[in-house]
């Protein structure tokens, strides 16, 4: 056991550790590609068969002790994991949807000269993550907490020559780290009050701790999460963190590291429910943030933001349940969400990689084509921007195995009925419109109906990704004669291992209405009635009737099949015209929809430009001018006295000599007046 | 453990050792020799050193290696007392550490005079251990100043265009705050020798421990000390000779001053101040913390103002200081050593940031930001060394900066003292301050595209270079990973001082008119070993 944990966590250090430093320092590594590669993805399916393992044999929750990590005081913090239920399920998303991600980034990074650096740090990655999942206390969780955020700003910049990638980098980091203050904050709290930040002593704390307490770690974690889980007010970063390479957007960006804020709020869930004010506050910011990020994705035309905006959204579906109480589905929610947006992100590199071929052809026909086309379609070659779902169209015949797993996780997320995300989503949906009902507090309705029009958004603005990219005609320039073409197996066979999950994995949930419940595997595994680590609210009062959650289910599954109708129909039929017609129809609205409601520019404007002028003329020309200002005068004044009283030296070092000598006649005068 | 303690010359010959060196330094002819005497030396020195740290018995509270000779004059109790405890073992290690890596970092920097800055190197080293191993506050303080004479003509000197301003700046700045500790220091010798050693004036350390002091002398006495040395960290506002002593130092002189000796301001106010004046320090206690605090904020806001990458670095030097003192005057074993442990964190982070700056000096003899750009493409292994220093720096967990801000900010806030929350969130906001400047250096100087030819073909770290650097890398990642070993030596002397602080505070504050008095024997701590 202690050999499997040890080996779970220490496997992709060693394969980070071993291409980054043979990469930096033996310059003959970095073009051993097959040997990186293979590195690199035995990290990560070595842990992931490991896990599989413990998984299938699992009895009882285990904390693997491995050393003393600190032990000072009051402070005593071991480097220990704990196995369990929840931990596990999450060892085996990072890891299986990691191991995926890693084959595929074979193909796809192929050509980059950093390959050696790029898999040093997804390995990296894998490690904080499975710290974080893994880890028995709050320290270790943070430590994976805040090493996935470098490896997020790593990956985020890696191609660090283009200056805006890097500007995103940092955006992401320090957005974070905003969220990790409070974080810290919440970690003293519970340190000062409880003297143990192990999460057996954290979770009794639940008994002993004042309800005033419980709510401002609560909250400080919350926020905490809102940075690494892209929530309002720090969700920012997430669309900029789309500068990174693909399958970066996909493993980080999507299925792992920004799950990382709803397995906190899973972890300590018994705390979390004893903050109720807190709860409401969770439920609401994940309404608004779904909402908003789904109108903002509607109005988006790089193919790569569209996927960002969703995964915001997507998040704060699962804040919402959380905020519900109901943190199994959140898990749930946030399992079904990986295979689906990592099959979408993946799906979205390879049509990237196809275009990135369509403009290397435009550039290699040089400047004589690009007046004539380039300009006439209103696309100019150097500009040619191969995220841009405008200049795609019609590459379901180009590349099939794209396009047919595209349109698995399509259906999945818009929750089509019988495909993963119809069940983790309409859980959702079921437990806000039951905490209405059976809490008896109305606000839950109007967040179930916020709930609903997201999901409609959801269906419709993911069928118009779809069909202007794979349906139609062509726009790229010169498209009778350049033609994409499907990416290598490497990459699309981890597609239909996604598609394939994006199709079964909702299984595992099936809702109570079918045998009372018997067949929710995630919630007997996870749930705290049932044995497992994750707790739920005491239901109070009575449940919603078998024929209502019905009702429930026919409403969420119709509404897919709507939005999935109409986006079809609509964008199959005008194609781009048919945004203009939404542009019409919204009008204003949506013109705040594709600025992102502003908010880059509001905290460019009222926090970043005022911190920085504070730092470059306030703060610093104070520093200058007044302290600084403030010896220098007291030195200028006692240098004109002590001129008037020597005449003749003029040297420096003399003065400090004078100095000295003057030092000991008063140290030895006062010796003398002493004794 | 055992025999190496009772080599009872071992703390003698890791201070005197470099002298040694100096002296042979003298007669040795051509650059090249005085250069390999000079890293022989410190190598030497370093490897004795290490024989504390495997000799040394972390159980025990009391000093440990101890030299120590008769009185100096007849009358005066004034000794040579050195050793070795918990409190002083890492700093001593951290500066034989250093020793080499100065003197490897000068390698081709220097080329004026080296016979001369070598020497004084070596006498700077002795200095600066000898400050640390004392037990003798006297014998303290002259440490204290030789260290002050060496680091005066290494700025003034070898410096930048500005030197000598900065050298007299530096000199001046300490001088005010010693030479005020020095009456602090006379008078306590000899109210303290009519108390506590038969009306003979005394400076020895444990004897000093046993003297209860009335609690109005304490407030002066505890002023004049605190003061010198909250100058030597720097404690804001009294920071300013810093940056000029920064900007215009050599890289080895930087490495020094941001690596040890502002260290001796720290360690000053954990061994003298907080157990002589132990009424005095609790009192004073929220308002150092609360300019601790400033410092550590207002450090980085300035940090994040500058263009130059050395300026930027000694301003972070007193953000994260800030932290260090606040750590001090928390009172809680956890703040404490972390404190402890962040000293020597802030000399391995800030060090190497202080070398690869002047590694990129050397090479296109520019600190302006602005004069580089998107040189991770030129020079990857220098830019893997600066990111990981730099992250140390920012705190990440799994480097040693974490282990040192956390324990500090955990054992403020549960600190009974200073563990107000606003205050200890507001210090804590330092990790987004820190995360804000650093990581726009890293910005300016290492991404993008690059802009200037001449950055194009600079060559990445040479050997020498990396051969000085991995030691301190591999620190920071040790002590990130598994920081109890470190911890564990200052556990005992932490305990011993905080429980000292303890027992005098009430003794003195249970006795308000006393004329003064001796702490009784039994009471635990550092007193239970006072011979």
């Amino acid at each position: 056991m202690t050999q499997a944990v040890a080996l779970i966590i220490l496997l992709p250090l060693i394969g980070s550790a071993l291409n980054g430093l043979l990469g930096l320092f033996v310059p003959g590594w970095r073009s051993q590609k097959a040997a990186i590669s293979t590195v690199a993805c035995l990290a990560v399916a070595g842990p992931f068969l490991l896990a599989g393992n413990l998984f299938l044999s699992f009895e009882q929750t285990e904390v693997v002790f491995l050393y003393q990590w600190v032990a000072s005081g009051d402070l005593t913090i071991d480097v220990a994991y704990r196995i369990d239920q929840l931990s596990l399920l999450m060892t085996l998303i990072v890891t299986g949807v990691g191991a995926l991600i890693h084959v595929y980034s074979i193909g796809y990074m192929g050509g980059d000269p950093g390959y050696w650096r790029y898999f040093s740090y997804l390995n990296l990655f894998i490690f904080a993550m499975l710290n974080l999942v893994l880890s028995d206390n709050l320290v270790g969780l943070f430590l994976g907490w805040e090493g996935v955020g470098l490896c997020s700003y790593l990956l985020i910049g890696f191609w660090y020559e283009d200056l805006s990638k890097s500007a995103a980098a940092m955006k992401a980091f320090i957005v974070n780290r905003i969220g990790d203050f409070a974080f810290l904050i919440g970690i003293f709290i519970l340190f000062k009050e409880l003297g143990g930040l192990d999460f057996d002593t954290v979770l009794a704390g639940t008994n002993t701790l004042s309800a005033s307490t419980i709510g401002w770690v609560v909250l400080l974690f919350f926020i905490g999460a809102t940075g690494k889980s892209a929530q309002i007010p720090l969700f920012v970063w997430l669309p900029d963190a789309m500068a990174g390479p693909t399958p970066v957007s996909a493993l980080i960006h999507a299925a792992t590291m920004v799950t990382s804020g709803l397995y906190l709020l899973a972890r300590l869930s018994p705390l979390v429910l004893a903050a109720p004010e807190i709860m409401l506050l969770i439920a609401v910011v994940g309404a608004l943030t779904a909402i908003m990020a789904a109108t903002i994705a509607i109005a988006q035309n790089d193919i790569k933001k569209v996927l960002a905006y969703s995964t915001v959204s997507q998040l704060g579906y699962m804040f919402l349940a959380a905020g519900c109480g109901a943190f199994y589905v959140s898990i749930f929610h946030l399992m079904t969400h990986a295979f689906f947006k990592a099959c979408l992100f993946l799906g979205s590199g390879s049509v990237i990689h196809a275009m990135h071929h369509v403009e290397h052809e435009l550039h290699h026909r040089g400047s004589g084509s690009r007046v004539e086309h380039g300009m006439t379609a209103g696309v100019n070659h150097g500009d040619f921007d191969a995220q841009d779902i405008r200049t795609m169209g019609g590459l379901k015949k180009y590349m099939p195995s794209t396009y047919w797993t595209f349109l698995l996780a399509t259906l999945a997320i818009a929750g089509i009925p019988g495909f993963a995300g119809f069940f983790s989503k309409d859980e959702i949906l079921f437990k806000t419109f039951e905490a209405g009902y059976a809490g008896g507090q109305t606000i839950y309705y109007g967040l179930w109906i916020v709930g609903l029009l997201t999901a409609l958004l959801t269906a419709i603005y993911m069928t118009r990704v779809l069909v202007l990219t794979f349906h139609g005609k062509e726009r790229w320039p010169h498209s009778d004669t350049i033609r994409p073409h499907e990416s290598p197996s490497s990459m699309t066979l981890p597609l239909w291992a996604l598609g394939v999950l994006s199709v079964v994995g909702g299984y595992v949930g099936l809702p109570a209405v079918i045998g009372h419940g018997e067949y929710n595997w995630i919630h007997h595994w996870l749930g705290a009635p049932y044995g497992g680590p994750v707790a739920e609210p005491a239901m109070a009062g009575h449940g919603v009737p078998v024929s209502i959650e019905w009702m429930l289910i026919a409403l969420g599954g119709l509404i897919a099949i709507a939005g999935v109708a109409y986006g079809w129909t609509r964008f199959g039929r005008y194609g781009l015209e048919f945004d203009n017609r939404i542009r019409g129809a919204l009008n204003g609205a949506y013109t705040v929809f594709a600025n992102k409601y502003y908010w880059d520019e509001f905290y460019d404007k009222w926090i970043v430009n005022p911190v920085m002028r504070l730092a470059n003329y306030g703060v610093t020309a104070f520093d200058e001018r007044v302290v600084d200002g403030a010896a220098n005068g007291l030195a200028t004044s006692i240098q004109s006295v002590a001129g008037r009283l020597r005449k003749i030296q003029t040297g420096v070092v003399q003065s400090y000599a004078v100095a000295l000598v003057l030092g000991v006649v008063v140290v030895v005068g006062l010796f003398i007046w002493l004794g | 453990m055992g025999m190496l303690a009772e080599i009872p010359l071992l703390v003698s010959v890791v201070i005197f050792l470099p002298i040694i060196g100096m002296i042979i330094l003298l007669f040795v002819p051509g650059d090249s020799a005085v250069r390999w005497t000079s890293l022989i030396t410190t190598l030497a020195t370093l490897i004795v050193s290490l024989g504390l740290y495997t000799g040394f018995d972390a159980g025990f509270a009391g000093v440990q290696f101890v030299n120590v000779s008769g009185t100096w004059l007849p009358g005066f109790d004034v000794k040579y007392f050195v050793g070795v405890d918990g409190l002083n073992l890492l700093l001593i290690l951290l500066t034989t550490l250093l020793g080499p890596v100065v003197v490897l970092c000068s390698w081709t920097y220097i080329t004026r005079y080296v016979k001369g800055y070598y020497a004084l190197l070596l006498l700077l080293q002795t200095g600066i251990v000898g400050v640390f191993a004392s037990f003798d506050l006297l014998l303290f303080y002259m440490f204290f100043e030789v260290t002050l004479i060496p680091m005066y003509f290494i700025i003034g000197i070898w410096g930048g265009e500005n030197r000598v301003y900065a050298a007299i700046k530096f000199v001046l700045f300490t001088l005010v705050g010693s030479l005020l500790m020095l009456v602090g220091i006379l008078y306590l010798g000899y109210t303290a020798g009519y108390v506590v050693n038969g009306g003979i004036f005394t400076t020895d350390w444990f004897k000093l421990l046993e003297y209860g002091i009335p609690l109005d002398e304490q407030m002066w006495i505890f002023t004049v000390f605190a003061l010198a040395f909250a100058i030597k960290v720097p404690l804001f506002p009294l920071h300013t000779w810093l940056p000029d002593a920064h900007v215009q130092a050599p890289t080895g002189g930087s490495v020094i001053l941001a690596g040890v000796l502002l260290k001796m301001g720290t360690y000053g106010l954990v061994r003298y101040c907080l157990p002589f004046f132990p009424n005095a320090a609790t009192e004073a206690a929220m308002f150092i913390a609360v300019l601790a605090v400033i410092g550590i904020v207002y450090g980085a806001l300035v940090a994040a103002g500058q263009k130059d990458a050395k300026k930027l670095i000694a301003y972070s030097s007193v953000s994260h200081l800030g932290f260090v003192v606040l750590g001090i005057f928390a009172f809680t074993q956890e703040a404490m050593q972390g404190a402890m442990i962040q000293m020597v964190n802030h000399g391995l982070s800030t060090g190497a940031l202080f070398l690869l700056i002047g590694m990129l000096y050397e090479r296109r003899h520019t600190r302006m930001m602005e004069d580089y750009g998107g040189i991770a493409k030129s020079v990857p292994v220098l830019s893997f060394f600066m990111v990981l220093s730099v992250l140390a720096s920012v705190g990440l967990p799994g480097l040693n900066g974490f282990v040192g801000e956390f324990m500090i900010l955990a054992g403020s806030f549960a600190s009974e003292v200073v563990g107000r929350p606003i205050l200890i969130a507001v210090a804590t906001s330092g990790v987004i301050f820190a995360a804000y400047y650093l990581l726009w250096f890293v910005y300016r100087v290492f991404f993008g595209p690059i802009r200037k030819e001449e950055n194009r073909s600079m060559l990445d770290l040479n050997l020498r270079e990396i051969a000085l650097l991995v030691p301190l890398a591999i620190l920071m990642v040790w002590i990130g990973l598994a920081p109890k070993a470190f911890l564990d030596k200052s556990e005992v002397a932490s305990a011993a001082i905080l429980q000292t602080v303890e027992l005098k505070r009430e003794a003195v504050a249970m006795n308000p008119d006393a004329e003064g008095f001796v702490i009784p024997h039994d009471l635990s701590g550092y007193l239970a070993t006072a011979k």
